[in-house]
């Protein structure tokens, strides 16, 4: 899965996560006790394939208790080992969650409320005993006591307990960056909060309950997933039980022993014990990426995607326009524009001022850093009266500014007409109030996009791009960017009427959004990527979250959901291949009494019957703990066609699942046979 | 071997000329809107709406409905012989063997505890045997019908009306295609008469209208024969000629209703891999029995000279792949391999192209599985034809293939247990116990074909053998209308690059994988007692 366009600044922290999740052999040791403690059968019941394997070790340790012998004795053995394996799948799949919800837990703690009662005063009150509705006051350094929205002044917020992100940022009333979290520290100001949760449903409740798979319900996929896999298990059961007649018939009764283990060897166990921590490992590859998604079914919903609904602004296009180009006028020399227009922007700290001295230095080969000279300059502000900047020096004001603050000829107004009809943004840059020229500030693709796009248009994702752009500015962008298609002059009830006709033509469609007025489109959406930075509403009418604010991730959890549907696949695959080795392992063991010319079907060259079948059953709960890794991490996914999907996890997992047992017995034979009784 | 691949070239021939003119016929019969003055007369005098549509379980309804009225009325016309015309004092059918044969007939299984000529007069033959070898395969057919139209019709709970379908699928296809082709039986020389049987020498030769109901026999994938012999009686399948009929006949509806599919969900290709499928495994069956038999040691035991080995061949693995049971030669008699090929294609659950209807829908349920599989493998909820494969769909799936493994395996282990069985077979060792398997893989997969060497006429092979045909036919009938509603309920999804193609060679392998994987991997443990060990003795 390649990351996102545009590092964000949490990109290290992301890493360390991720890296933090990555599995290594010692969790299985450490989660030990919880895969013992899942042995209990009102855990096992609620996975009907490890439900059987459980059932068949309780039997079969009941012979090895009646009637010991190594044999007996060693499948019981392997046969808990099975189903411990699965639990430990599970165990540790949740133990990633956990040491994150810990320290989510941790900003819960003591948080005490200023509320403010009718008459305008302030009373103290435990964060927990605030209702919806309840308007309280944070200063800096107080903890925010919960979820809502500002209502009242500006403050900036350290969020760092719940996104990870150091840098503080700004919430202030009205707009679309009212929303704080409950847990964040404010740093400077004071602000009243309008409580819009009530305790114990807060955010950070929410997301302490789904990394920990505590509120994890079985999603529609898994669901029938697992009908398939217990039909599956009926089947085998049936032919099992049946063989004991037949057995008995041709004169070659089995032992109860021998059969239970042909069963546990044939039954889907291995994506029966992967299952449940394939689902877990898929919501918190989410999580470690920092989206929280509210049910399991969202990040499926994400792996189906059709259509793409993408803001220009931020995803498409970096969030400010840059300088583009410089056009003189009224016979101003290139050169003579250039260096005014460096000389206006060299004080001027905003993205768009830096890439004008950028442009400067990267097409006219001026220097991009001050002289000491020119740092003596008086810079003078942005305004909204004047709406121009810039710097006076050397008794020169040199001025950079909207087209409205100059006076124009007719020349330079014709070229300021142009910029603006071609999408760009013109600023006149003049000295003295002598014009010299315009810089084009325009929108800039974010490099390797149209790639992106291209891949997306290859797994079969149509991208929308929706801006409030006129048509003609938007059709250029999206030409360069390689959209499929583009809502121009977008309000928000054009963004809920297009996901509509989206869905009437049977596809599902994914959009982020952060406003108020992003909320319907957002609930309207099969997935709506909320940005943490937005309001309540929409983090309300979404069903995902992005702690990052970073509206690209859309793209990398389509991947992710993707990822999920895939592993499940490719491991049901693996598991159904495998029957066909145990069997030429299994069947000649059991009937070698009775029709010793099954031999002929022992293409692996075991030693006894008793360590052929017992092969098998290693193998069977082996395979598991091989497995686990691939589970959590899930199965490789490179964007591409549905077909050459396919082709490859057939190989990989069809043919690979029928191959690899063969090898995988007849290795463990050569050690099982060793065992004194068995060999 | 040339003249035995001749024969085979020949049915494929003839099969590929009539494929797209009568696949498509059959698609026209099902979409039309009108009806002929002969179907409207009909509804008028049952009282059927043909305009009202029905949901699935209203459909189902009448599935079983109409399948219980004939039970009863074939049970009835069995005890109640001795007062119908044509019975040659051949008197009541006893209670079992009637059940039996009642459940046998309306479930197109076709299964024959009874010698025919000396129990069955001409009365039963034709007004109920006869009748329920129409509807029976008219029943396969809407049912498959309806199953397509789930995947056509979006937004809706409407399937068809079963009447309807019933009643063209018999007017418009059975009817005709069964009298030309009893009289092209007849011009080959199968008999046709009315008299009970005539004496000479005093020996009695048995004789029956037998062309009128051969045809309908191979043609709807019926298999019950007017002789005990079946289609290894001279008077039922006089030479290589009528051979070769009876097999085209046998592989007419079930290989040209792909056609009929592909054309219906208006993409041909996704009729061809259904096809594809089912021609490899057949052509694979076909080679494995056929070089088992000329392998043999007694390689004509058992079978007829006129057909010889590659007729023979060809017929035993036409009739068991297509849940027919008529046979030409007795497959008791064949070696370890072939007689196990023969039961191996009956456990591949009767798709090879199977039978009437069922061998569409059964097929379309394996497809079903497979793109779940594979779907899931591409990273999306996997969509088949546009229908999202999700829990109630796969459900119905899951209860279709489950119906047949369960009643044939707990028939046959119960069987194998019983002290009796053992004096009901005629071997003992592997090939006794193929016998048991085989006779409760037949009548659970409907086929109907007989292994000869079981005595299956005591009260508990009578009894759980009805009941494996009952179960067998209308489980997955059910479940096959249950995926039907809940795939037409849905909103169609569009095809993008990211669904996954289900035409082409992939798709087909990964289905034919599926069909074997899922079909036959829980009857391997049986089959290595029964056949495998044999051959490999």
């Amino acid at each position: 899965m390649s990351t996102v366009l545009d590092p964000p600044p949490t990109r290290a922290l992301a890493a360390r996560q991720v890296a933090a999740g990555a599995f290594h052999p010692r969790q299985l040791l450490a989660r030990a006790p919880d895969a013992l403690r899942k042995l209990h059968p009102r855990h096992q019941v609620r996975n009907p394939v490890m439900f059987v394997v459980w059932v068949g070790s309780v039997l079969v340790t009941a012979f090895a208790v009646a009637d010991p012998s190594v044999f007996t004795a060693t499948v019981a053995l392997w046969l808990w080992a099975t189903v411990l394996f699965a639990n430990l799948a599970e165990a540790v799949a949740e133990g990633r969650g956990k040491a994150q919800a810990d320290s989510l837990r941790r900003t819960k703690t003591g948080a005490v409320a200023r509320r403010l009662r009718a008459d305008g005063a302030e009373e103290r009150v435990p964060g927990a005993d605030l209702r919806v509705g309840d308007r309280v006051v944070v200063e800096a350094g107080e903890q925010v006591p919960g979820d809502g929205d500002v209502v009242e002044g500006i403050a900036t917020v350290d969020e760092s307990a719940i996104t990870g992100e150091s840098a503080p940022v700004v919430r202030e009333a009205g707009g679309d960056r009212c929303a704080v979290t409950g847990g964040t520290t404010v740093l400077s100001d004071r602000i009243v909060v309008e409580i819009s949760t009530k305790p114990g449903e807060s955010f950070v409740d929410r997301m302490i309950a789904l990394v920990e798979g505590a509120r994890r319900q079985k999603s529609p996929n898994e669901i029938a997933l697992t009908i398939l896999l217990s039909t599956l298990t009926v089947i085998f059961l049936l032919a099992v039980v049946a063989l004991q007649p037949f057995a008995a018939f041709s004169g070659g009764k089995q032992s109860v022993v021998v059969l239970t283990a042909l069963l546990v060897c044939l039954i889907p166990s291995t994506i029966g014990a992967l299952l449940s921590a394939i689902g877990i490992a898929g919501m918190d590859r989410l999580v470690q990426r920092n989206v929280l998604a509210t049910s399991g079914k969202a990040v499926e919903a994400a792996g189906d995607i059709d259509t793409l609904l993408l803001d220009k602004t931020g995803t498409i296009t970096f969030g400010n326009r840059r300088a583009t180009a410089l056009h003189p006028v009224d016979g101003a020399a290139l050169d003579e524009l250039a260096a005014a227009a460096r000389l206006s922007s060299l004080a001027d700290g905003t993205p768009e001022g830096r890439s004008v001295v950028a442009l400067c230095a990267a097409d006219h080969g001026l220097p991009a850093e001050p002289s000491a000279h020119e740092k003596t300059g008086g810079f003078v502000p942005f305004s909204a009266q004047t709406r121009m900047s810039g710097v006076d020096l050397d008794g020169r004001r040199v001025r950079k500014g909207a087209a409205s603050g100059f006076a124009l000829s007719g020349a330079a107004r014709a070229v300021v007409d142009e910029v603006s009809a071609g999408g760009g943004t013109p600023l006149v840059v003049a000295v003295d109030d002598r014009v010299l020229g315009v810089i084009r500030m325009s929108d800039v693709v974010k490099p390797g996009i149209a790639a992106r796009f291209a891949e997306l248009r290859s797994m079969g994702i149509r991208t929308v791009m929706v801006t409030g752009d006129n048509p003609r500015t938007a059709a250029a962008i999206a030409a360069e960017a390689g959209v499929d298609d583009v809502l121009a002059e977008a309000r928000p009830e054009d963004k809920v009427a297009l996901i509509r006709r989206e869905q009437a033509g049977g596809r599902l469609v994914a959009m982020t959004g952060d406003g108020t007025n992003d909320a319907p489109a957002l609930a309207q959406a099969d997935v709506g990527v909320a940005m943490n930075t937005g309001t309540s509403a929409a983090k309300e009418a979404g069903n995902m979250v992005d702690l990052d604010s970073d509206p690209t991730k859309l793209i990398e959890v389509v991947g992710i959901g993707k990822q999920l549907l895939i592993t499940r696949g490719a491991l049901t695959t693996f598991s159904l291949a495998n029957d066909l080795a145990k069997y030429f392992a299994i069947l000649p063991a059991m009937f070698a009494a009775v029709h010793p010319q099954l031999g002929g079907l022992d293409v692996m060259g075991l030693a006894t019957p008793e360590s052929a079948i017992l092969s098998a059953v290693v193998f069977n709960a082996l395979v598991i703990v091989v497995l686990i890794p691939l589970a959590l991490r899930g199965v490789r996914y490179r964007p591409t066609s549905a077909g050459a999907l396919l082709r490859r996890n057939l190989l990989v997992y069809g043919v690979g699942g029928v191959v690899a047992p063969f090898a995988g017995i007849w290795l463990i034979d050569l050690l099982v046979r060793l065992i004194p009784g068995i060999g | 071997m040339w003249a035995g691949l001749a024969q085979v070239a020949l049915v494929l021939a003839a099969l590929a000329v009539v494929y797209r003119p009568f696949g498509d016929y059959m698609a026209r019969v099902y979409t039309r809107a009108d009806h002929s003055r002969a179907e409207s007369a009909v509804y008028r005098v049952t009282g059927v709406d043909p305009r009202s549509e029905q949901n699935w379980g209203t459909y189902a309804f009448g599935v079983l409905g109409l399948s219980l009225v004939g039970v009863v009325a074939l049970y009835l016309l069995q005890r109640l012989q001795p007062l119908l015309p044509l019975d040659f004092g051949r008197g009541a059918v006893e209670p079992a063997m009637a059940f039996n044969t009642a459940v046998s007939f309306v479930t197109n299984t076709n299964w024959q505890s009874y010698v025919p000529e000396e129990v069955m007069g001409h009365t039963v033959q034709a007004v109920g045997l006869t009748v329920q070898n129409f509807v029976s395969a008219a029943v396969g057919l809407a049912v498959a019908m309806a199953l397509v139209r789930g995947f056509v019709r979006v937004g809706t709970d409407r399937l068809g009306n079963f009447w309807v379908d019933l009643v063209r699928g018999t007017i418009r296809i059975l009817l005709p295609v069964a009298f030309v082709f009893a009289l092209v039986l007849i011009a080959t020389g199968v008999t046709m008469s009315l008299r009970g049987g005539v004496t000479v020498d005093g020996q009695t030769i048995a004789q029956a209208p037998t062309a009128s109901q051969e045809a309908i026999k191979v043609l709807g994938t019926n298999g019950g024969g007017v002789f005990n012999a079946n289609s290894a009686h001279p008077f039922e399948n006089p030479n290589a000629w009528s051979n070769l009929v009876q097999v085209f006949l046998i592989l007419l509806i079930p290989v040209c209703l792909t056609r009929t599919f592909g054309t219906m969900v208006g993409e041909r290709r996704q009729g061809h891999v259904l096809l594809g499928v089912m021609g490899a495994l057949w052509s694979a069956m076909l080679a494995l029995i056929w070089a088992a038999e000329a392998a043999g040691t007694r390689p004509l035991e058992g079978k007829e000279l006129r057909f010889g080995i590659a007729g023979s061949s060809l017929f035993a693995n036409t009739t068991t792949g297509t849940s027919t049971g008529a046979v030409n030669s007795t497959h008791d008699s064949y070696t370890g391999l072939g007689g196990g090929g023969a039961l191996l294609n009956m456990l591949l659950g009767e798709m090879t192209p199977g039978g009437v209807g069922t061998g569409l829908y059964s097929m379309l349920v394996m497809a079903v599985i497979a793109v779940f599989l594979a779907g899931l493998m591409v990273g999306r909820t996997p969509e088949y034809l546009g229908k999202k494969l999700g829990r109630k769909e796969v459900t119905a799936a899951a209860v279709s293939i489950l119906a047949v493994p369960t009643v044939l395996l707990v028939g046959a282990g119960v069987a194998a247990a019983l002290p009796g069985t053992a004096d009901a077979l005629a071997n003992d060792g592997p090939h006794g116990l193929s016998e048991v398997l085989y006779a409760y893989a037949s009548a659970s997969n409907n086929n109907g074909s007989a292994f000869a060497g079981i005595t299956a006429t005591g009260d508990w092979f009578q009894a759980s053998l009805g009941v494996c045909m009952a179960v067998g036919r209308f489980v997955p009938m059910i479940a096959v209308l249950a995926l039907a509603g809940s795939l037409a309920a849905q909103r169609g999804a569009p095809v993008t690059a990211g669904t996954l193609p289900t035409t082409g060679p992939l798709f087909a392998s990964l289905l034919g994988g599926v069909v074997v994987l899922v079909a036959a991997l829980a009857f391997v443990p049986a089959l290595a007692l029964g056949p495998i060990a044999e051959a490999m003795l």
